[in-house]
């Protein structure tokens, strides 16, 4: 044990204890994934975007709410405003900053809701079938046969404008594809023997659908709600774009994006800036999704 | 007369635990006979018979001093070319008819399909010359099977189908990998005497790759043993259950048969020097 | 009293005119402590008979007792379970990817009601001869026979009388199927088991049974004692052809 380096104690075949197991498997994930450049780069971007979150006032070269109106609409790579100044004179780079702390509180709350929701629905309809499997897809259908953003307008038509407001109109319209996703999983996963064989000990329905059946479901959802990720700011964008999402001032990308549609022509920047902070995000979101798919796709096994 | 030479041949795959060889540096040849290559799982069998064909995909390696095709290098061989051999001087039956058969095409455009790919004539030529080859793998109702989509075919009736494909170009070679492991006991003796009167009629050399010693032994000329990527033994395949290496000798004891009852069956142990020992040449 | 007590066993899947009679009008029953076998050609119904006992085929009629207590429909109870388990064809199959060894057979003691989990996890990977170094591995990591052992033991988890063995060797090589048959032996007799076991392997059900079905199209055509069937003197012609197909080439001429 001593001669052995700590990679080939997490690369070991025969795991001596549960913890040594589960570290040995996130290992072998993570080397995988590492293995895939473009994966890396995404994540990359991802961390980078936590960070910049996270220590927004100390990055800021200045306060994003501070109004400048003599120095409004400065360029690009003017002195103490590397990305140029919108239309009230504040510093598009501090707003772009400060706005990264939206986005990712935006993300997190969906992430979280849709795909739970979807887990739960999907899995009860697969695993159960028969009428509870009719009533749960068909509500599932009449979601779909919506287009997302329309849906999404009428929920915070009706609800109030406002982050949180648009968090759960994005959620509710979100939810349906995962839906759709775990019931297709469950079904294959409900007549394999691994779930007979749970049957003959005595398990109940409840226990096999979380421990069984949700571990297997779970990896497919985190790699489609990477890929959605993308989906999901830029629908948080068009909601702040048209005014239902985040108020001003506060600095929301697709409302910043919003905002500077109006000097689009003679001041590009004001708009373009925001515009590829979302692009850059979203390409991020998509790269690391596309890289998990190939270590959590449990068809291998997890090998 | 040597069909195919295969020298030194090596398949590998790089992993994160580095190099795993799946076969290493196996050598025999193939005349116009039936030779049985027996394993058990892993032991190589089915890859040798992949790397004659360059149907191992990258990662994977094959290496080999030759492996000749009456005297061509299948090894320098461009892909196109390659394509040309697969497709009309040697052909592959693989274990489940099952996955070789598009779902949703009629079994007879499939095979007329592989017939025009391969000869130019017209649709009627190819339709009665598809018929005929139904009837050559004793199919008693060829129209109706023409057609019949695969899933309306049972186990059986699909492998004759999947033969009957790979007879259509008449290769010289035909590599059968585990062509009756998923067929009833009964329907496996019918399916192995079509390809034994095929092979006979048509001067074809047959590389017959199973796990299953007793059928390799009732059904091939000549034997190779392989395990761990190696020929540990060869012998002519009726004198298979007189064979001395102990892994053989291991695998025939440890069947249970029903004339010679026993409490418990002997168990395989296997020593690590089989592995180690050079690959026995499979040349006839 | 019998173990395990069929008749007029019909199982159908589907209904109306896709109805497929699986099972038809079986009836045979399994003393305790014997091993009884199930043979037949793929189709024949025989796996179909065991899920019908475990309730995993819903649609059956006609008579199922195990130990004297008549089954009805296909909800099983808990004593159900404790009595009768089953290990299925392909280890490959049978085995959560995403949970250890010891996950399998923790959760399977901790269904049974059982608290000395530690302990017994530790037992029941000894008695399958795996030991404890595979414990904390995952089914991605073991080898098909490995695989088996592992099912085994859950089979075992809950100290039943009676194991249902589906094909259990059927995915496995030659060698390694004498391993794992050797164990169903030992076990047999430690745990004093009854076994019902299925198989398209006539030589394999003739070296673990004392007495087998064999079925053909759903229905049973023959039941015979084991060494009937070793002096090759089966009664129904289907029988006699299987038998013939199933000898080895090399025994014939010894």
């Amino acid at each position: 044990m001593s001669d052995m380096t700590l990679r080939q104690w997490l690369l070991t075949d025969a795991p001596t204890s549960r913890r040594h197991a589960r570290l040995a498997s996130l290992y072998k994930g993570w080397l995988s994934l590492r293995s895939n450049t473009m994966a890396m780069f995404g994540l990359g971007i991802l961390v980078a975007l936590l960070l910049m979150a996270f220590l927004a006032p100390i990055l800021a070269p200045h306060d994003p709410y501070a109004q400048d109106l003599a120095n409004r609409l400065l360029p690009l790579g003017t002195e103490g405003h590397v990305l140029g100044t919108d239309s009230l004179g504040r510093d598009i780079l501090s707003r772009l900053i400060h706005g990264s702390r939206i986005t990712l509180y935006i993300v997190t709350l969906v992430a979280l809701i849709a795909p739970l929701a979807g887990l739960l629905v999907g899995t009860i309809a697969g695993y159960t079938g028969g009428w509870a499997d009719v009533v749960l897809m068909r509500i599932t259908d009449i979601f779909l046969a919506f287009p997302r953003l329309v849906l999404a307008l009428a929920f915070v038509a009706a609800l109030g404008a406002g982050i949180e407001n648009a968090v759960l109109a994005i959620s509710l319209t979100a939810w349906p594809p995962y839906a759709r996703i775990a019931r297709a999983e469950t079904l294959t996963i409900r007549s394999s023997d691994y779930i007979s064989a749970v049957r003959l000990q005595g398990a109940n329905p409840i226990r096999i659908i979380t421990k069984h059946i949700w571990p297997l479901c779970i990896s497919s959802l985190i790699v489609r709600v990477t890929l959605d990720m993308a989906g999901i700011i830029l629908a948080a964008a068009g909601l702040g774009f048209l005014g239902l999402g985040a108020q001003p001032p506060s600095p929301e990308w697709g409302a910043m994006i919003s905002e500077g549609r109006r000097f689009i022509l003679d001041h590009w920047w004001v708009a373009t800036m925001p515009g590829l902070a979302i692009f850059t995000v979203s390409l991020a979101f998509n790269l690391l999704g596309d890289g998990l798919r190939d270590v959590l796709d449990p068809k291998d096994g997890g090998q | 007369m040597t069909l195919l030479d295969v020298q030194d041949l090596w398949v590998k795959f790089p992993t994160r635990q580095g190099i795993f060889e799946a076969v290493r540096g196996v050598s025999f040849t193939l005349g116009k006979e039936r030779l049985g290559i027996v394993g058990e799982s892993g032991s190589g069998k089915s890859m040798t018979g992949r790397a004659i064909l360059r149907l191992i995909r990258p990662p994977g390696i094959v290496e080999a001093d030759h492996v000749a095709l009456e005297g061509t290098d299948l090894l320098g061989l461009s892909e196109k070319q390659m394509r040309k051999v697969r497709g009309e001087r040697i052909s592959m039956v693989m274990q489940d008819p099952k996955f070789s058969l598009n779902p949703v095409m009629r079994v007879g455009d499939q095979i007329m399909e592989a017939y025009l790919l391969h000869n130019q004539v017209g649709k009627a030529e190819a339709r009665a010359k598809s018929l005929e080859m139904l009837q050559a793998v004793s199919i008693r109702d060829p129209e109706r099977v023409m057609r019949a989509y695969p899933h309306e075919m049972s186990g059986g009736m699909g492998q004759r189908i999947m033969i009957a494909m790979m007879l259509i170009p008449n290769p010289q070679i035909l590599i059968a990998d585990e062509p009756t492991s998923a067929l009833d006991v009964s329907v496996q003796r019918q399916v192995l005497n079509i390809m034994d009167d095929l092979v006979k009629q048509r001067g074809m050399g047959l590389i017959f790759i199973s796990h299953d010693l007793n059928l390799v032994s009732e059904f091939c000329d000549r034997v190779l043993i392989m395990y761990a990527g190696r020929i540990v033994e060869t012998c002519a395949a009726d004198r298979l259950h007189e064979a001395q290496h102990p892994y053989t000798r291991g695998l025939l004891n440890s069947l249970p048969r029903l004339d010679q009852p026993r409490r418990k069956l002997d168990v395989l142990t296997r020593d690590p020097a089989w592995a180690e020992v050079p690959s026995v040449g499979g040349k006839a | 009293m019998s173990m395990i007590e069929i008749d007029g066993l019909n199982v159908w899947f589907g209904h109306g005119p896709d109805r497929v009679d699986a099972v038809k009008g079986a009836a045979f029953t399994v003393e305790p402590g014997e091993s009884f076998g199930l043979v037949g050609e793929s189709g024949s119904g025989k796996s179909t008979i065991l899920r019908a006992i475990t309730g995993l085929a819903p649609d059956w009629s006609g008579r199922i007792s195990i130990g004297g207590r008549a089954l009805t429909g296909h909800k099983r109870d808990r004593a159900f379970y404790r009595q009768v388990q089953m290990v299925f064809q392909d280890p490959y199959a049978s085995l959560h990817p995403r949970h250890s060894v010891d996950q399998v057979l923790s959760e399977t003691l901790q269904l049974h009601g059982f608290r000395d989990i530690d302990a017994r996890v530790v037992r029941l990977l000894d008695d399958v001869g795996l030991g404890q170094k595979f414990r904390f591995r995952y089914p991605h990591q073991l080898s098909g026979g490995q695989r088996q052992r592992v099912a085994i033991a859950r089979a075992l988890a809950g100290e039943p009388e009676i194991v249902l063995l589906d094909e259990p060797t059927s995915a496995l090589d030659v060698s390694v199927q004498a391993e794992i048959l050797n164990l169903l032996t030992d076990l047999r007799e430690e745990h004093k088991l009854t076994y019902l076991m299925v198989s398209h392997d006539l030589p394999v059900i003739g070296h673990m049974c004392d007495r087998l079905a064999v079925m053909k199209d759903g229905e049973i055509v023959e039941v015979m004692a084991v060494g009937a069937l070793r002096a090759m003197q089966a009664q129904h012609p289907y029988s006699q052809s299987l038998l013939e197909a199933s000898i080895a080439p090399g025994s014939r001429s010894a």
